[in-house]
């Protein structure tokens, strides 16, 4: 092997250059409104680099990650309202000491689902063991009975929406259409400080790095190189001694669990959880940035969610009601044209010139096959 | 070698001395039986090949045999243990092999990658998670490439295979699970003279230690490699026993040689 620049050593590269920009460069040159904005994309970047592994690896597309990052910044929400719910900060209510959606609902208790969010381990606990629960629930039901491809991604778009239903109807336990608003601080610590935003976004970016750490390794191991086996060839998988179903598993509960710390860091840096991140298009949105990126390329994902976002925002400002036809149009060139997003066009333009740049040769698996025996 | 005649009437009593016993194996859909109360038994160290005309029933006995397909009614006995109870990867693991009719191979993957899947070894989850690719696993991947002839392409993506190469690697995939019955389902179809050759060769290596069952149009090959023939015709057993006197039975020339 005569290559320049080998894999590990790319990857590893790629991961410093991410970490140099999100943790000292756009720290160092945005305000710190315009760094929290940043940092609330993060927060769906977590959910972008689960869909690198469930999608662009495995092969499942799920239209319903919104639910997993709902339940995770739900988890975290409960946790600060029940701090901000003081018997003393509510004595005006009918009942102190519970949130105040309850009482307005005339709800005269703690529902007993809420009661263990009254401890910041179990919270925290919470953001990820809920949505890897519910997402082991589903996927297991599912791909035991083999329901995969299109008809697991409708199930789980309508899972997105029963989900939002089902928070906006239940408003005396959920908040409702508002969510869980007027969230204040963290075990004691006011959350709503510029100074605690910009420690809870270096606590995103640490948070961000691990997971793209954590989904390299998988990717890796052989486990990595059996999700793509199971997308090309599932049967000759199953007829290996695997367990397919327990490998799709365990890769949609990772996926979510994720999607679930994406929600919490959500919820403390932006200071409120609705239904509006749980449903159909928040979950579409959150493909779309794993395509952008190229749902191959972990760190490609995490520069799709920025760059759309980003997008989105500038846009936004300007022309609000133009964004979802601009979003769908963007969705829709990213498949056409660039199939593997970003990293996909760095891979194809960019890469090829590092390479020559530093004496090497193009990469091994780029050869064409020899001559065929006979 | 225990080539003994057909056994007219077995009961649950199985001697040791079958590998494979399918009894009574039937599977309808929808009503039409795509395999008719179908028995036939598989000594250790044999090969059978099983021939007849398309929609014989000949891929559905094997998809019966790993389950892929679930009989309506009879029973597959591998060593005494009942498989049609038993989910594909436990029959895999039980120590059958099935190649597919076509190239089934991990084309984003490299030939070396490929023949580690199939290595026998961290088969769970977390068994896979923690798998290391150690001494004895490239040892054996390598001994399994040169059996093969694609020593040289280990490193190679699968999809630059050529096709012959590519049937190959999904046998040595088998090969590397060391399955005690392997199934093979049209390992010749679409090779060159040359590859088919090599492909005889490359069998008559691998069955030693272990059965297998072949399935197969091509009757120079199948002369070639087979112990036993058994003739399939509308999911029934029109004639089985050795080549010779399976070409000369004139129900088989009717159905299927003679044409």
């Amino acid at each position: 092997m005569t290559q320049a620049l080998s894999p590990r050593f790319k990857n590893l590269l790629g991961l410093l250059i991410l970490a140099v920009l999100l943790a000292v460069v756009l720290p160092l040159v945005l305000e710190p409104f315009r760094l929290n904005m940043v940092g609330k994309y993060l927060t769906y970047a977590f959910v972008a680099v689960g869909l690198v592994l469930c999608w662009g690896n495995a092969g499942i597309l799920s239209l319903g990650q919104g639910v997993f990052f709902g339940l995770g910044g739900y988890a975290m929400a409960m946790y600060l309202k029940l701090q901000s719910s003081t018997p003393e900060a509510t004595k005006i209510q009918s009942t102190p000491g519970i949130p105040d959606f309850m009482d307005w609902n005339q709800i005269t208790q703690l529902p007993f689902f809420w009661v263990p969010f009254k401890s910041l381990p179990l919270s925290i606990l919470a953001v990820v063991l809920v949505p890897s629960v519910f997402a082991f629930i589903i996927s297991y039901a599912m791909f035991r009975r083999r329901v995969g491809g299109v008809y697991f991604a409708i199930i789980t778009q309508a899972l997105a929406a029963i989900m939002t239903i089902l928070i906006v109807g239940q408003q005396g336990y959920t908040g409702g259409i508002n969510g869980i608003t007027d969230l204040r601080t963290l075990a004691g610590w006011d959350i709503r400080t510029d100074s605690a935003k910009t420690i809870l976004y270096f606590v995103n970016v640490a948070l961000l790095l691990g997971a793209i750490v954590l989904c390299q390794w998988v990717r890796g191991s052989k486990l990595g190189r059996i999700l793509v086996a199971m997308r090309d060839k599932e049967d000759r998988v199953r007829f290996s001694g695997y367990d397919v179903a327990s490998f799709k598993v365990f890769v949609f509960c990772l996926a979510a669990a994720l999607a679930g710390v994406g929600g919490a860091m959500f919820t403390l840096q932006v200071g409120f959880m609705s239904p509006s991140f749980v449903g159909i298009v928040p979950s579409i949105e959150m493909v779309i940035y794993t395509a952008v990126g190229g749902r191959l390329s972990l760190l490609g994902a995490v520069y799709g969610t920025l760059l759309v976002n980003w997008a989105k925002t500038s846009f936004s400002e300007s022309f609000p009601e133009l964004w979802l036809f601009g979003l769908g149009a963007l969705f829709i060139a990213v498949v056409l044209l660039f199939p593997n997003g970003l990293a996909g066009l760095y891979r194809s333009h960019v890469e090829p010139r590092i390479d020559a740049l530093f004496g090497g040769k193009g990469r091994s698996g780029s050869r064409p096959a020899p001559a065929p025996a006979e | 070698m225990n080539a003994q005649a057909v056994p007219t009437v077995i009961t649950d009593q199985m001697g040791p001395d079958f590998l494979l016993a399918v009894e009574g194996l039937t599977v309808s859909f929808d009503g039409f039986k795509a395999v008719d109360d179908l028995s036939f038994y598989v000594d250790e160290n044999e090969i059978r090949v099983i021939i007849g005309p398309n929609g014989a029933g000949k891929t559905t006995v094997l998809d019966l045999i790993c389950g892929r397909t679930k009989a309506t009614a009879g029973s597959v006995k591998f060593k005494n243990t009942e498989l049609t109870r038993l989910k594909e990867y436990e029959i895999v693991r039980a120590g059958v092999g099935r190649k597919f009719q076509n190239p089934s191979i991990y084309e984003d993957l490299t030939v070396f990658e490929n023949l580690e899947i199939s290595f026998p070894r961290g088969r769970g989850v977390f068994g896979a998670l923690a798998f290391k690719r150690d001494a004895q696993v490239i040892e054996r991947v390598e001994e399994v490439a040169k059996t093969i002839f694609l020593a040289d392409q280990l490193h190679q993506r699968a999809e630059y295979l050529s096709h012959g190469q590519k049937q190959w690697l999904e046998i040595g995939m088998l090969l590397i699970q060391d399955p005690e019955l392997l199934m093979l389902d049209e390992p010749v179809a679409g090779m060159s003279v040359a590859e088919r050759k090599k492909t005889a060769e490359l069998l008559n290596t691998i069955i030693k230690d272990r059965s297998v069952i072949v399935i197969e149009h091509d009757m120079k090959f199948v002369e070639d490699i087979a112990h036993k023939v058994t003739v399939l015709h509308q999911g029934r057993i029109l004639a089985e026993g050795p080549m010779a006197k399976v070409q000369a039975d004139p129900k088989v020339i009717e159905v299927y040689l003679g044409h």
